[in-house]
C-alpha cells in the first residue's frame, strides 16, 4: 500500500497525471480502460468487416461514456449516498413505464422514446439497485440482521422481476447478483448462503415454468448444442470451432476466417470474444484475462481503501457486477454457459452497456479520489 | 449518515469486509481459472479438430428457401405461383480476377451493362462468399453456352431457383401485389435465421400482408465441402416446410370483367359478398404487370411506371381518395329517418338551388331549373341537391358525423391489404383540429351531397353499401378467405361482426328509394334494369373536380379531361335478397349514370346470373 501512495505521488508530478487527479480520475483504472478501449477497437475493425463506420461509432459512444465517467467522478460519493433511494425509486417508475408501454407496442420493450433519444431504465438500474441496497444497509451494524435482509432482499426482486418481465433475462440476473453482491459484502452469513443456494436449487423447476419458449430454448442449446446444429446450436458450434482454430497464437489481427465468412453470427457484439480468441490465440486470451483482472483488483482496491461502508458495499457490488458481465459472456462464448445477451464488458459493440460500465467506474473513480486521509 | 453508531464496531466491520474481499477474490479467480481451462482445452488439445472444421473441410451450414405459398383465387385458379428458372450466379471470394470473368461472361452471354453495374451494387451489399445472382432467367441456350465453359469459370454457377410468377399480371397486381428483391431496410426487420437463403419478400398486397404464412420455414442441410467451395458430401439435413396456400375469396372472372369494363378510363371497382365480406372483385385499373418486379425490373421501365400520368402504381381501389357525392345521398336520407327529422312522404320545394337564411350564396341544384315537390323518394331517385342541403341543415354536421361513422365512412375498412387509407368524414374536432377553423353552416350543405371536405376510398363506398344491403350488419371486407398450411390445416380468420341499430321500416324505405334509381320511371340509372331477372338497388353519383363559380355553368364538352367530374356508383342487389354490392369510382368519366354504372351492372349480371356467362377458358376451347 505505501508503495501504491508513493507512486501516485510519482504520477501527480507529471502534468497529464496531475490533471487527471484533479478531474477525480484514478490513473491505473483509467490506464487499464484505455488499454481495453484500443483493444476494442482492433477487433471490431476486424469483426466489423474492416468498415472504419463502425470504429467511428463506437469511438463517439466510447467518448460521451468517459465524459460521464469523469463527471461521475466528479461528485463527491455524500451524494450518491443521499440520492440512493430516490433514484431507485425513480428506476423502478420507469422500469413499469416501460412495461406499460411495452404492452402496448408489441413483442420485447426495454427502451423509453424520451423524443431526443431512447432510455433503458434497466440499465440504470443496474447501478442504482446496489446503491439502494448499499444505503438500506449501511444504516445499520453489519452482518445485517435477518428482517434487515428481508427487506433487502425484496428491494432486489422488485427490479430483477420488472426486467424478466421485459423480457430480458441477462439484465435480470445481472441486477440481482449485483444486489446479492452487496449482501455478501455486508457479511451475509456462509450458512444462509448455503441454504438459500439449495433453496434456489429447489426452485429451479418452478423458473422453467415462467420462461418464455426462446429462453427455454437456449438452456436446452447450452445442454446439448449438437442437438440443433442448424438452428439454435449454431452459434455455439461456430463459435467453438472459431476459438478453436485460434490455437495458442490465433491466426493473426484481421486473420480470423470464421467471422469473415460469416459463420459466426454476431461476431460485433455478443460472440466478439471468439474473434478475438480466434485471431490472438490463447496467448491473446490470457492477456485480456489479465488485463481484466488488474482491472477488477484495482477495483477491489478501492473497496478496501474505501472510508465508509456505504462506499465500500458500493464499490464491492459495481466489481462483482463487472465480473459477472466478464464471466457471463466469455463462458456463454466457449460454451460453457448458455447464451444470455451479455456483451463482453468494454470490448461488444453497442452503447448502452458501455456507458452503464463506465459509469460505474466513475463511481468507483469518486469513492477513491474523495477519501479523506484520516489518521488511524 | 449512520443511524445507529451505537451498536456498531467498525474495527470488526473492516476486517469482515476484507475476509470478504479475499473470499470473492479467490472465488474470480477459480472461475477465470475455469475460463483458462476451458480455452486450454479448445484451443490446444483441440486446435487440430477444431481448425480442420474450420479450414480445409469445412461444414457449411446451407440454408434450404422454403417454397413460397400458392395463391388461388375462389374457384381455384392460380393468380401467384412459382415457376423454376435458371439464374447465373458468382461467388466473388472464389474468383481471382472478378473484372476478367465479368468481361468474358458478358462477351459468352451478351449481357448488357446495366446487369452487370447491378451485381457490382449487390456484391458490396454482400458478404465476399456469398451467391450473387448476375443474370436471372436464362434461356436453355444460354444454360447450354455456359455448361461447356463451365470448368474455365470457377466460383461461376447456374442454379435453379423457382421464381414467383404471377400469371394474370395486371389484372391482380393491386390485390395479390407482388415479392421483390429484399432491401436493406427488410434486411433489418426480417428474422435472419428463417431468411437465410430467401431473397425475395412480399412488397405490397396479399403477398405482404401474409408474408408469415406465404414464406414457409427454412430448412438447413449440412454441407461438406472441399477447399474450392463445391459440396462434397452432405452431412445431414432439415427439410423445409413449404409456405401456406391461400385462396383469396377473388373470383378472377369477375376481377377481368370488371377491369374490362373500366376500359378507357381510370378508376377503381370493388365488389363485395354482402352476406360474408369477400370480396369479389378488386380492381385499379390501370394495373401494372408485377412480375418484372420479381426479376428485377429495369430502372427505365420502372421510371416509366412512376412517371406515366395515369399513375397505374397507385392502388386506387384502396387508396385512392374521392369525394362521394350523391351516393352518400342513401346514408343521409337513412339517417334523416332515424333521427326523426323527416319523414319519408314529407314534401319539399325545389327551386334549383338553396340559400341559408340572410345569406346571399345560392348553392345549387345540379338541375338548373329545379325538381319541383319531391319527398325524399324522388330526392333518391332523381338525386335532388336541394332536398339534401336541407336535411343536412337539419341534421346538423354532428349528427352526420356520427351517424357517417358508423357505416365505417372517415375509419380504414381493415381490409387485409396493406397501406388503406382512411378517407375523411369531416366533424368539428376534426376541422378545428386539421384547419384551425371553426366548423361554417356552408360547410354542413355541401357535406350533404358528399362535396366538400368528404372523401371516400372505393373500398370504404363498397363496405359501406354492403353493410346498408346487410341491413345494418357490419361487412368487414377481406380478400383471403382460407389459409391451408403445408400439413393442410386450415387456418380460419374469425370476424367480429357488429351490427348498426336500425329501424327496419326505415330501411325499406331507403331500399325502395334505391331501387326506384335504377327501376323508377325517372330514375338516374335507369338502363341498368334491361335484361336482368332481378331488382336492383343503387345510387349513382358525380363528384366534382373543381368548382364551378356561381355566374357559370358547367360544360362538360368545353373543359380539360383531367378536370371533368368522377363519375360514382354504389349498388346491390338483389334489391329483396341482396347477393352483391358493388362500388365504382371512375376518374373524370362524368356522370354516374351513364358511365359508372353500367360496369357495376356487367359485375351483377355475371354473379347473379352465371349461367349466361361464358369464361375465358371455354372461350379459347371454343376457338
Amino acid at each position: 500500500m505505501r508503495t501504491e501512495t508513493r507512486s501516485e505521488q510519482f504520477q501527480s508530478s507529471s502534468l497529464i497525471g496531475g490533471l487527471l487527479r484533479k478531474l477525480h480520475v484514478d490513473i491505473p483504472l483509467f490506464i487499464g480502460l484505455v488499454l481495453v478501449c484500443a483493444i476494442s477497437f482492433l477487433i471490431l475493425y476486424s469483426a466489423g468487416g474492416q468498415d472504419s463506420g463502425i470504429l467511428i461509432r463506437q469511438a463517439t459512444r466510447i467518448g460521451v461514456a468517459f465524459v460521464l465517467m469523469i463527471a461521475l467522478a466528479h461528485v463527491n460519493p455524500n451524494q450518491f449516498h443521499r440520492h440512493s433511494a430516490m433514484l431507485y425509486v425513480l428506476g423502478v417508475l420507469l422500469l413499469i413505464a416501460v412495461l406499460v408501454v411495452g404492452q402496448i407496442g408489441k413483442g420485447a420493450q426495454r427502451w423509453l422514446d424520451l423524443g431526443f433519444m431512447r432510455f433503458q431504465p434497466s440499465e440504470m438500474i443496474k447501478i442504482t439497485t446496489p446503491m439502494m441496497i448499499a444505503w438500506f444497509l449501511s444504516g445499520y451494524a453489519l452482518p445485517p440482521k435477518a428482517k434487515q435482509l428481508f427487506i433487502a432482499a425484496i428491494l432486489i426482486v422488485i427490479p430483477t422481476v420488472l426486467i424478466a418481465k421485459q423480457p430480458d433475462l441477462g439484465t435480470s440476473l445481472l441486477v440481482a447478483s449485483s444486489g446479492a453482491a452487496v449482501l455478501f459484502f455486508a457479511g451475509l452469513s456462509w450458512r444462509f448462503m448455503i441454504a438459500t443456494t439449495v433453496v434456489l436449487a429447489s426452485l429451479t423447476p418452478v423458473l422453467w415454468h415462467f420462461m418464455r419458449d426462446y429462453q427455454r430454448g437456449r438452456v436446452l442449446t447450452f445442454l446439448d448444442p449438437e442437438a440443433d446444429p442448424m438452428g439454435k446450436g449454431y452459434h455455439i458450434i461456430q463459435s467453438k470451432i472459431a476459438i478453436g482454430s485460434g490455437g495458442v497464437h490465433g491466426k493473426g489481427w484481421l486473420g480470423s476466417t470464421q467471422s469473415e465468412l460469416d459463420f459466426l453470427p454476431e461476431s460485433s457484439t455478443d460472440f466478439i470474444f471468439a474473434v478475438f480468441a480466434e485471431e490472438f490465440g490463447l496467448s491473446g486470451c490470457l492477456g485480456l484475462l489479465a488485463l481484466y483482472l488488474l482491472i477488477i483488483c484495482r477495483c477491489l482496491y478501492i473497496a478496501v481503501q474505501a472510508q465508509d461502508s456505504y462506499s465500500r458495499l458500493l464499490a464491492g457490488s459495481l466489481t462483482f457486477t463487472f465480473f459477472v458481465y466478464l464471466f457471463v459472456n466469455i463462458g456463454m462464448v466457449i460454451g460453457v454457459l448458455p447464451v444470455v445477451g451479455v456483451p463482453l464488458p468494454l470490448v461488444s459493440y453497442g452503447g448502452t452497456s458501455m456507458v452503464t460500465l463506465l459509469a460505474s467506474f466513475g463511481i468507483l473513480m469518486s469513492i477513491h479520489t474523495h477519501r479523506k486521509f484520516l489518521p488511524t | 449518515m449512520l443511524r445507529h453508531n451505537s451498536m456498531r464496531n467498525p474495527l470488526a466491520e473492516n476486517r469482515m469486509f476484507l475476509s470478504r474481499v479475499v473470499a470473492v477474490f479467490i472465488f474470480m479467480v477459480l472461475l477465470l481459472l475455469g475460463l483458462i481451462t476451458r480455452l486450454v482445452y479448445l484451443q490446444v488439445v483441440g486446435h487440430e479438430h477444431y481448425a480442420t472444421m474450420a479450414k480445409s473441410n469445412r461444414i457449411k451450414v446451407i440454408p434450404l428457401p422454403p417454397t413460397r405459398g400458392i395463391i388461388y383465387d375462389r374457384q381455384g385458379k392460380i393468380l401467384a405461383e412459382n415457376i423454376p428458372s435458371y439464374s447465373l450466379e458468382l461467388i466473388p471470394e472464389q474468383i481471382k480476377d472478378l473484372d476478367g470473368t465479368l468481361l468474358r461472361l458478358q462477351q459468352l452471354l451478351t449481357i448488357p451493362d446495366e446487369k452487370i453495374a447491378q451485381f457490382l451494387k449487390q456484391k458490396k451489399r454482400s458478404k465476399r462468399f456469398a451467391s450473387i445472382p448476375l443474370l436471372l432467367r436464362l434461356s436453355d441456350e444460354e444454360v447450354a453456352k455456359f455448361a461447356v465453359v463451365r470448368p474455365y469459370f470457377p466460383g461461376v454457377d447456374v442454379h435453379a431457383r423457382l421464381l414467383r410468377h404471377y400469371p394474370y399480371g395486371l389484372l391482380t397486381s393491386h390485390v395479390v401485389g407482388y415479392v421483390g428483391r429484399i432491401n436493406e431496410k427488410e434486411l433489418k426487420t426480417l428474422p435472419v435465421s428463417e431468411y437465410r437463403g430467401t431473397h425475395h419478400v412480399g412488397k405490397i398486397g396479399i403477398e405482404k400482408t401474409y408474408e408469415s404464412y406465404l414464406h414457409g420455414k427454412t430448412g438447413l442441410s449440412e454441407i461438406e465441402t472441399n477447399a474450392q467451395g463445391r459440396a462434397v458430401k452432405k452431412v445431414a439435413s432439415d427439410n423445409p416446410e413449404p409456405g401456406a396456400n391461400l385462396y383469396l375469396t377473388l373470383d378472377i372472372e369477375l376481377q377481368k370483367t370488371a377491369y374490362e369494363a373500366l376500359e378507357g378510363f381510370n378508376g377503381a371497382l370493388v365488389a363485395i359478398e354482402v352476406k360474408t365480406g369477400d370480396v369479389l372483385a378488386f380492381v385499379s385499373r390501370p394495373g401494372f404487370d408485377p412480375n418484372p418486379f420479381v426479376y428485377g425490373i429495369s430502372s427505365k421501365a420502372y421510371k416509366a411506371l412512376q412517371q406515366s400520368e395515369d399513375r397505374p402504381m397507385f392502388n386506387r381501389a384502396l387508396r385512392g381518395q374521392y369525394p362521394p357525392g350523391s351516393t352518400v345521398k342513401p346514408f343521409f336520407g337513412l339517417a334523416g329517418l332515424e333521427y326523426n327529422v323527416v319523414d319519408f312522404h314529407q314534401k319539399l320545394y325545389c327551386p334549383g338551388y338553396y340559400q341559408l337564411p340572410n345569406v346571399k350564396h345560392k348553392y345549387r341544384d345540379w338541375k338548373k331549373w329545379g325538381h319541383g315537390m319531391v319527398d325524399l323518394n324522388d330526392a333518391i331517385t332523381q338525386s335532388c341537391d336541394v332536398y339534401f342541403y336541407d336535411l343536412a341543415r337539419t341534421l346538423g354536421i354532428d349528427r352526420m358525423h356520427e351517424f357517417m361513422q358508423k357505416f365505417g365512412f372517415g375509419e380504414k375498412t381493415g381490409i387485409d391489404l396493406v397501406g388503406e387509407k382512411a378517407g375523411l368524414m369531416p366533424s368539428r374536432v376534426w376541422k378545428k383540429k386539421a384547419r384551425r377553423q371553426p366548423w361554417y353552416p356552408g360547410e354542413t350543405l355541401i357535406a350533404g351531397i358528399g362535396q366538400g371536405f368528404m372523401q371516400v376510398t372505393p373500398v370504404q363506398l363498397a363496405r359501406a353499401t354492403a353493410t346498408l344491403a346487410n341491413r345494418g350488419k357490419v361487412v368487414l371486407p377481406h380478400v383471403v378467405g382460407r389459409i391451408i398450411n403445408s400439413n393442410f390445416t386450415t387456418v380460419e380468420s374469425e370476424h367480429k361482426v357488429e351490427t348498426i341499430n336500425l329501424k327496419s321500416e326505415n330501411i325499406d324505405d331507403v331500399v325502395s328509394a334505391m331501387t326506384n334509381v335504377i327501376h323508377g320511371a325517372r330514375g338516374t340509372a335507369r338502363r341498368l334494369k334491361k335484361g336482368v331477372n332481378y331488382q336492383i338497388a343503387g345510387k349513382t353519383g358525380t363528384a366534382q373536380v373543381f368548382t364551378v363559380k356561381q355566374e357559370e355553368t358547367y360544360n362538360e364538352d368545353e373543359i380539360d379531361i383531367k378536370l371533368r367530374d368522377h363519375a360514382l356508383f354504389m349498388t346491390f342487389a338483389p334489391a329483396n335478397n341482396p347477393q352483391i354490392a358493388v362500388a365504382v369510382i371512375v376518374e373524370n368519366g362524368g356522370h354516374g349514370g351513364s358511365v359508372a354504372a353500367p360496369m357495376a351492372g356487367k359485375i351483377m349480371k355475371q354473379f347473379l346470373m352465371p349461367e349466361n356467362n361464358v369464361t375465358t377458358e371455354e372461350l379459347t376451347v371454343a376457338n
